[in-house]
């Protein structure tokens, strides 16, 4: 066990956890932010997407001790009040069915539109690419992000 | 006019108090666990009243609507309250929805999510309850006003005089029409004045999804709760004798560990379980408890012969002669007719084992005391959750209380509940409030899976291209895939269809449209094959068979009804141009009728460097009175999607008894560049009481993929999964 000092959508918290200790499950089980999911384990689904240092990455495979330092941005903390470009998309193309993936979704779609404000089909589908949906919302997943990105620029 | 009983089985619908919803998230008070249908246009009220199970009133005009049926992402949390708020003639922009929880009674309705039913069975349910509210404030109004009903009307929240000055707001009479009876018959709306079924109408729960509030089971927290996480046999056959209970106790952040055991005398089909006996492992953090998981050695024994994938190909085959027929049709004399046809053409596909993977792994909240127990969380079945429940811990159904959380996907593998029996024998032993969840690796392996199929289809033609024969036999592990009087029996004079089963030690159960999505894929692959062999367009070739189904069928229990079936591919045929050709595309069309709802699609496939692309996909749906139109199209996208993914990428081998994948590394789910580029969507209109859809858009994906992937690489599919399966020809390689 070790003390990690780590910023959170802009909050400095504390926690004492085993330094391999993933982020996923230092923002569940002890931040008790439970919008990043856990489906995989192995960064195979995209489920725990959050941003560091406004990069996507799998928070599964993100240990706290690599955190550490670097800010941390989660689904709750991408907007105040839920109105992120990505996150008024998504609601204006009704893109959720179950919606367990949708937030690491947002995340990916998120940092992508950060680096790349219009991407192509294809640039969407790469960067899309390892977030899972299993209720098969990728069509609108991809108008969605074309939403935000025109909203975005307009 | 539509009247409705009011008065089912011996209790009257309005009797029962609004039991539901209340208490159920802990740590949610109303004003965060209630969910707006939209931005609510009116004040929050301070006092609310209960007119019956599924409304609530308050003061202001907000009307709270409990949702009855579990939530799996096929969006009943908006369409039942929709049907609610219908009758009851509010606007949809002053409703709240709220998840009830388990009370068929209040609800008179079968609370579950299966088989594509919430809203075919809820039908009468739902509309009932909005008029049944409409007219307790009509009386309310009424005799406030010392008037006749009949001089009343109500709209969108309002009480009129229809010939005075008077008007008044539901809110302000509500308190006065709690409780006031209703006639035995109610009048409902005609659909011609339907203001909001049938609109396009945003997911209720859209703005807590897109914020990452905590709605899933795996995200339920209770004061003092603990986690647990369990430990299965490595494979089927295998049973736990001990484990190092020890050294796993005496790890870090380790409360506790123990064998459970949930078997129950007479189980019900939803318990369907290979594992009933489990090692728990009790902690306060997930990460601790998958090191204890880790650390775990555990003694087996072996109590039935481990399985392979070799065996189950050939039982498959066997099973053509040894299985155990479950049901079976004959018309006319299908061996002479084979025997005198012109062209005769055979073939055989299959499809191995697959797992559910829904996104959001099983897990359940239980908390379980002397007298009482509460289960929370993911459940497709919470009566059969509590039936069960009550037999495994020697309880009254009564003390049981079962809440559902909305649910990270279901597709069939939440309508079993041994996940909820073991968070109770764990609560239980423990004597403490605690929440089980599952690794994905603990989820991939368990069980509870797609059977394995094999179908062998026969046609006969005359020598003018008539079908005269046709002939399936399907066997399954353990279940037959074959329904003897769906199409094409009805439209061939001589017909025979066998089901046969063949025992295997896999627990398998219900997935997306059983057995339906791999019928679809082999029935309407082997159609266009029967079609092409004809020298007949494929839609032409299935429009005459259904014109034969409609005018002179043969038999009398076939299946569906010929002009939706007709209808839907009529659709499909107009709205994608069927018969216009553009270079560079290939074309497939599928239909299929199962889950009382009928869909067609055509599928437009591109090579692109050597590989296929899905480049457009059009729709057809007859499922009645479409409810809400956003959510219908939603799912219907999804089915194709998930009919792609499955048959093109998905299967799961054994060894050794076990499953030789466990997680997505292994295990290929279809992503976002294997999708389709554009799906549309066209609904047939009409006025019949509506039918499902979480089930029906899925099984003609399968077909049409592999009647424009012959088109696009000449090579036949017969094959699951179509991107690593030898389909036994020359081919490409795709995927």
């Amino acid at each position: 066990m070790a003390t990690f000092n780590l910023q959170i959508n802009g909050k400095n918290q504390q926690v004492d956890v085993a330094p391999d200790t993933p982020m996923l499950w230092v923002l569940r089980d002890h931040i008790k932010l439970v919008g990043t999911k856990y489906g995989c384990g192995v960064s195979m689904c995209g489920a725990c997407t959050i941003h560091l240092d406004g990069e996507a990455v799998r928070s599964c495979q993100t240990t706290v001790s690599a955190a550490e330092g670097k800010s941390i941005t989660t689904i709750e903390g991408l907007s105040e009040k839920g109105d992120h470009p990505v996150q008024k998309a998504w609601l204006e193309m009704d893109v959720a069915q179950c919606g367990y993936c949708q937030a690491g979704q947002i995340m990916s779609a998120a940092a992508l539109l950060e680096r790349n404000p219009n991407p192509s089909d294809q640039e969407i589908e790469t960067a899309m690419n390892g977030n899972i949906c299993r209720c098969g919302t990728y069509t609108r997943i991809k108008q969605a992000v074309k939403t935000a990105a025109a909203n975005s620029q307009s | 006019m539509t009247l409705i009983k009011t008065h089912h089985n011996r209790r009257s619908f309005l009797k029962v108090s609004a039991a539901a919803g209340g208490g159920m998230m802990i740590g949610f008070n109303w004003l965060t666990s209630c969910t707006p249908a939209s931005e609510p246009a009116i004040a929050i009220p301070n006092e609310w009243f209960d007119i019956n199970g599924y409304i609530k009133i308050g003061d202001t005009g907000l009307v709270t609507i409990f949702s009855p049926n579990p939530e799996i992402g096929q969006n009943v949390m908006t369409s039942m309250p929709m049907v609610v708020a219908e009758e009851l003639d509010v606007k949809w922009d002053h409703v709240v929805v709220e998840q009830g929880a388990l009370d068929e009674d209040a609800f008179k309705n079968p609370q579950f999510a299966g088989g594509s039913l919430s809203i075919k069975l809820g039908w009468d349910a739902l509309r009932m309850a909005g008029a049944a509210g409409k007219r307790m404030l009509l009386e309310a109004a009424a005799k406030e006003w010392a008037v006749d009903i009949s001089e009343l009307s109500a709209s969108e929240g309002v009480i009129s005089e229809k010939n005075g000055e008077r008007s008044v707001g539901y809110g302000e009479i509500a308190s006065k029409a709690a409780g006031i009876e209703v006639p035995e018959e109610l009048e409902l709306k005609e659909p011609k004045d339907y203001k909001l079924i049938g609109t396009f109408q945003k997911n209720v729960e859209g703005p807590k999804i897109v914020t990452g509030k905590p709605l899933f089971g795996l995200d339920y927290e209770k004061e003092g709760m603990v986690l647990a996480m369990i430990q299965h046999p490595p494979a089927f056959g295998m049973k736990i004798r001990d484990f190092n209970e020890g050294e796993i106790k005496a790890m870090d952040g380790v409360k506790d560990a123990f064998i459970i055991d949930t078997t129950t005398e007479e189980p019900i089909w939803a318990e369907t379980n290979a594992f009933n006996n489990l090692i728990a492992i009790i902690g306060d953090t997930t990460w601790e408890l998958m090191q204890a998981k880790k650390a775990l050695k555990v003694n087996y024994e072996t109590v039935s012969d481990p399985e392979n994938s070799e065996m189950h190909e050939q039982w498959l085959i066997e099973g053509f002669d040894k299985g155990n027929v479950e049901e079976s049709r004959t018309d006319g004399d299908p061996d002479a007719a084979f025997a005198k046809a012109a062209k005769v053409i055979e073939r055989t596909f299959t499809s191995p084992f697959m797992a559910h993977n829904t996104m959001e792994p099983m897990n359940f909240f239980a908390h379980v005391t002397g007298d009482s127990a509460e289960l929370t969380g993911p459940t497709q079945t919470p009566e059969a959750l509590r039936e069960a429940a009550a037999k495994l811990l020697g309880m009254d159904e009564d003390n049981i209380s079962v809440n559902m959380t909305r649910m990270g996907g279901g597709f069939g593998r939440r309508l079993y509940v041994h996940f909820g029996l073991e968070a109770a024998a764990i609560s239980k032993q423990l004597g403490a409030p605690v929440k089980m969840i599952y690794t994905r690796e603990d989820d991939m392996t368990q069980g509870t899976y797609r059977p394995a199929y094999r179908s062998t289809y026969k046609a006969g033609l005359d020598a003018d291209n008539n079908l005269i024969a046709f002939s399936v036999k399907g066997v399954g592990l353990p279940e037959g895939p074959v329904f003897p009087n769906r199409f094409p029996a009805g439209t061939v004079d001589n017909y025979t269809a066998v089901k046969l089963g063949m025992p295997t030690n896999i627990s398998t159960g219900a997935w997306r449209a059983p057995r339906s999505h791999f019928t679809a894929g082999a029935e309407q692959s082997f159609i266009d094959e029967v079609a092409e062999l004809a020298g007949k367009d494929p839609i032409e070739f299935r429009l005459e068979l259904f014109e034969r189904a409609k005018n002179n069928p043969v038999g009398e229990e076939n299946d569906y009804d010929a002009a939706r079936y007709a209808g839907v591919l009529e659709l499909v045929k107009e709205k994608a141009n069927w018969g216009t050709s553009i270079p560079g595309m290939h074309r497939g069309v599928a239909a299929y009728y199962c889950h009382n709802s009928y869909v067609a699609q055509v599928f437009d496939v591109a090579m692109e460097s050597g590989q296929p692309k899905v480049k457009k996909v059009w729709c057809a749906v007859d499922c009645g009175i479409v409810v809400n139109r956003e959510g219908a199209k939603n799912i219907i996208e999804g089915g194709v999607v998930d009919g792609i993914g499955h048959g093109m990428y998905s299967e799961l081998k054994f060894e050794n008894g076990s499953s030789v994948h466990n997680n997505f590394n292994s295990y290929q789910l279809i992503r976002h560049s294997q999708a389709p580029e554009e799906i549309e969507v066209f609904f047939v209109e009409n006025e019949i009481a509506p039918t499902g859809l979480g089930e029906p858009g899925l099984p003609p994906a399968e077909a049409a993929l592999a009647n424009a992937l012959y088109q696009a690489t000449g090579t036949r599919y017969y094959h699951r999964p179509f991107s690593t399966a030898d389909q036994g020809q020359e081919r490409i390689e795709i995927g």
